[in-house]
């Protein structure tokens, strides 16, 4: 618990209004803050020599549909050096959020995975293409307002491969 | 009457016929759960080498028949497409299992709903997954089929890209 609270006393010290909540959830530290200073943060969580948070667990996107900004980003960070855990939360709109793919190498696909179900864009990303859907896809299957079957799932679907093209 | 139909011709048929539907090589390929029972098939307890399908060629280009096992993801589909051009004539398609037949229970976005969308099919074997029983019966309904065709519209030797 105090290496915890040192992360807390750590980030509100060095970014203030920044860090918008500060919780426990399930014993781990979970903390709110503003989208502007995100890659910040996470750069600083990285690189400071005591917090050593060197690893990105997971990265994943939350539809609130109605409120704004629509949208919540969650990182979940793992530090080995302290073996524990910490998990980054920010809100945004789809036009855009700083990607950490420059950060930890890891971020890449899983932005390419939040773009894809979501729609939410990053800017600077190196390849922001879809990942799992194909290329041409419309819509953003994990946004509430997707319909479960998915847009035309029962139209006649065909295949024109790159040497049938020529 | 052409030369099509003369008694010749439909010994040729027979001969060509019985020596191709007992040596159908399927192509090594699976996709989902399905292809577990498919693999079961080749076992010593179901013994798909009685009806002369036991060699599971590595490569599409020694093989007749495509067992397409499992949900056929849009994604995938090129692939199983390019899988299947690349297999000389002639050539048969087996659909196995509820996805692969019709897109089964996956009612959704991300899955062609039935594999005869992109390539033409010639048995749909039923079941979610079938039992490697089925596979063998549908194996023998392609052979009744097999027996069934001419040379006419499966030439002995194909020249170019024909259809």
């Amino acid at each position: 618990m105090s290496d915890t609270n040192k992360l807390f006393e750590k980030l509100s010290g060095k970014f203030g209004d920044k860090i918008l909540n500060t919780a426990f959830a399930f014993g781990e530290p979970v903390v709110s803050v503003d989208k502007k200073a995100i890659r910040e943060i996470l750069l600083f969580l990285k690189e400071d020599k005591d917090l050593s948070y060197d690893m990105l667990i997971d990265l994943f996107g939350i539809d609130y549909p109605g409120e704004k900004p629509r949208f919540e980003i969650v990182y979940i960070l793992r530090s080995v050096k302290q073996n524990n855990r910490a998990t980054i939360k920010t809100r945004t709109t789809e036009d855009g959020i700083d990607t950490v793919s420059n950060i930890w190498k890891a971020a890449n696909w899983l932005e390419r995975e939040t773009y894809d179900m979501f729609g939410i864009r990053f800017k600077d990303h190196p390849d922001l293409r879809r990942i799992y859907t194909v290329d041409d896809f419309e819509g953003h299957p994990l946004r509430k307002d997707f319909p479960v079957e998915g847009y035309d799932y029962d139209k006649p679907f065909t295949v024109i491969l790159e040497e049938e093209k020529a | 009457m052409g030369i099509e139909n003369t008694v010749p011709i439909k010994m040729v048929d027979f001969i060509v016929n019985w020596a191709r539907k007992n040596s159908l090589f399927p192509v090594t390929f699976g996709l989902a759960c399905c292809a577990l029972e498919m693999m079961v098939a080749s076992s010593a307890e179901y013994d798909i080498a009685r009806f002369g399908a036991e060699v599971f060629r590595p490569s599409p280009r020694q093989s007749d028949l495509m067992i397409v096992a499992g949900t056929l993801t849009k994604k995938m589909a090129p692939m199983v497409k390019r899988i299947y051009e690349q297999m000389p004539n002639p050539k048969w398609v087996i659909a196995f299992g509820a996805c692969a037949s019709s897109g089964g229970i996956f009612r959704s976005y991300s899955v062609v709903q039935g594999v005869d969308q992109i390539i033409p099919v010639d048995v749909y074997i039923p079941g979610c997954p079938p039992r490697p029983e089925a596979l063998l019966k549908g194996l023998i309904e392609l052979q009744k089929k097999i027996q069934k065709e001419t040379i006419k519209d499966r030439p002995l030797i194909t020249l170019g890209r024909t259809a």
